[in-house]
């Protein structure tokens, strides 16, 4: 089981911050790598269980189901369904807390998941880096302007 | 009941905020409003139940006891005690995190408390502001003074190893303070619980294998929390539960930082003192029955030092492969503690004497395959001792080194002198390695009996018990 963590601290209330990650279909809207998102099955995105479709810029295509969303706790996490990446048993959280010193957002995202030995070094650097940090990156540059 | 927050991003890794929040009597160094403070007692200021004892300097009088303190998650929960202040129920957390943008800390400090009715207000401003934000400036500064800690990018902590002083006996291992750096890109740093003693050891500090330079700190095997990361380090987070069996040395120590890349993540349910016992023990007996030589049900197998470390484990996972164990041991004692764990015919010599008792028991054929750990002294018996087309595993030398080869071809035998380190060099044979051995344990194919526990500090006398045979099993050190 690998686990890989990634976090960091967004210039903006946790509320504007949630506002913006909590919808399970936006990812075309806050990070720089999804082309597309639809819910399957035309259900509520923040219903939980339903299953966000979405093709990357590259071409990929993932299937990801919402396990949990907190609005009182600002933290949701799913799992992946159907990817190209090779992983199995991956289950990613992502959660903000409040930095009451300067009203800003503390916000981690972590995942685990299981994937052959000689790829582990490469996934946990594409995922920590290349889409966590990189959502955190984009984040940072939405809620600036 | 009020419920006071308050959170706060410092400029620091982890590692350095929590080496100074973990120290429950540290707050008098850094927190602006805190005056004189002690620990009841003596006690240590990371025991869990110890009670800070402590004056505000605006004179009030607080004594706090700690009622939990994790090094894996970075939390520290008190409660007051007694107060010249009117608050009941007072019970805080103080908690860190890592934010891996940047190698920084979001530390988020949390209470809930009763106080009268109609001061609500001015407790939770007192305790928000005063207590957390006060206590949040403080440790910036603190953070920031030069000379009383090292600079962020470079903390390095003080911590106590056994150093190897010269190269010779028990006596020339020194415990003395040193300094543990920062890791770099990587390394991992370390907050080791359970030390492994290996026979390996004592070759290192008498020289005979030159993997140190004196003054150097020796061991090899360890288990221990991550406390921070270096650069580059994806597979290891701090607070991990890890272990290690490889070189360099350095093991014997409090603090070690180290490189990542042969530190692998405990299950739970192996326990820090059973890793300490079993990673190069345990991994040794995986190695030798399964690759250096494919043990199969019905042969004959020689463990020598059947009641030792590895011999323990070799005899257990043998049985538990199917083989016919036949050990050699130095007591009666010794025997009995092979037998129980499934060395079927112990046979008890002190001069190496054993061939003729073990073709007796294989019908004149010989061991199938030897686990030779003595060297030397018993080359020749090994030799009559072994079947033809045998293999003899000779993977140890307590008796001194083995200088020319035995005569091989009068039985078609092979010899190998396998080294745990080779097998383990890289990662994903390690892993596989590693996964074996937690799941013998698990399935109680591998029993850890842990017979001798000694402080850090008495690493000496515990060599002194091993080279003079008198161990049985694991031997640990305990920081």
């Amino acid at each position: 089981m690998i686990k890989v963590y990634s976090s960091s601290v967004i210039e903006a209330p946790a509320d504007a911050v949630w506002a913006q990650v909590r919808d399970f279909n936006g990812l075309p809207k806050w990070t720089p790598f999804v082309a597309e998102s639809r819910i399957e099955g035309n259900l509520p995105a923040d219903k939980v269980g339903c299953v966000r479709n979405f093709r990357l810029k590259d071409g990929g295509v993932i299937r990801e189901q919402l396990l949990t969303l907190s609005d009182y706790d600002y933290e949701c996490s799913y799992s992946i369904l159907e990817s190209p990446m090779g992983v199995e048993n991956y289950v990613a959280t992502l959660k903000l807390t409040p930095v009451t010193d300067g009203n800003r957002t503390f916000a981690e995202w972590w995942a685990e998941f299981d994937c052959a030995p000689e790829k582990e070094r490469e996934l946990a650097q594409g995922i920590g880096q290349g889409v966590f940090q990189a959502a955190f990156d984009s984040l940072k540059g939405l809620l600036r302007k | 009941m009020i419920r006071v927050t308050r959170s706060a991003v410092i400029d620091a890794p982890i590692g350095r905020v929590w080496e100074v929040l973990r120290d429950f009597n540290s707050h008098s160094a850094w927190h602006p409003a805190v005056g004189e403070s002690n620990i009841e007692r003596n006690e240590p200021a990371d025991q869990v139940g110890c009670v800070r004892n402590f004056f505000l300097k605006d004179g009030n009088h607080i004594r706090e006891q700690l009622l939990a303190l994790s090094d894996r998650d970075h939390v520290s929960t008190y409660c007051i005690l007694d107060a010249t202040l009117p608050m009941k129920n007072y019970v805080a957390t103080v908690q860190l995190k890592r934010v891996t943008d940047g190698d920084r800390t979001f530390w988020h400090w949390q209470s809930t408390f009763d106080v009268p009715k109609g001061r609500e207000k001015e407790f939770s401003d007192l305790v928000g502001n005063g207590v957390y934000e006060g206590g949040f400036a403080g440790l910036r500064s603190f953070l920031r003074k030069p000379g009383a800690r090292a600079a962020p990018s470079g903390a390095t902590i003080q911590a106590q190893a056994v150093v190897a002083t010269a190269f010779g006996g028990p006596e020339v291992l020194r415990y003395q303070a040193v300094q543990s750096a920062s890791p770099g890109p990587g390394e991992v740093r370390l907050r080791q619980t359970a030390i492994g003693v290996n026979y390996i050891d004592v070759y290192v500090r008498k020289g005979l294998y030159r993997m140190i330079e004196p003054p150097a700190a020796i061991g090899m095997e360890a288990a221990g929390v991550v406390m921070d990361v270096g650069d580059g380090v994806g597979h290891l987070l701090p607070g991990d539960r890890v272990a290690y069996a490889c070189p360099p040395p350095g093991a014997y120590a409090t603090v070690r930082t180290m490189s990542a890349d042969q530190l692998v993540v405990l299950p739970e349910h192996v326990d820090d003192e059973t890793a300490a016992a079993v990673m190069l023990k345990g991994m040794t007996a995986e190695y030798l029955l399964h690759r250096t030589y494919r043990v199969r049900p019905g042969q004959a197998v020689l463990v020598h030092a059947a009641a030792g470390g590895v011999g323990l484990f070799l005899c257990q996972w043998a049985k538990a492969l199917g083989a016919k164990v036949i050990g050699t041991v130095s007591s009666e004692d010794k025997a009995r503690l092979a037998r129980a764990n499934g060395c079927e015919f112990p046979i008890v010599t002190r001069d190496y004497r054993f061939a003729r008792e073990v073709k007796n028991l294989t019908n004149g054929r010989g061991a199938d395959v030897i686990y030779d750990g003595l060297g030397r002294e018993a080359a020749a018996e090994n030799l009559e001792a072994l079947a033809v087309t045998g293999h003899w595993a000779c993977y140890g030398q307590a008796s001194g080194p083995q200088d020319a080869l035995p005569d091989l071809g009068a039985k078609s035998g092979t010899l190998s002198r396998p080294v745990l380190f080779h097998y383990t060099a890289q990662r994903p044979m390690l892993e596989e390695i590693a996964r074996n051995t937690f799941e013998a344990l698990r399935n109680g194919t591998l029993r850890v009996d842990i017979r001798h526990r000694f402080p850090l500090a008495a690493a000496a006398e515990a060599h002194r018990e091993l080279e003079a045979r008198r161990t049985t099993g694991s031997v640990i050190l305990l920081p």
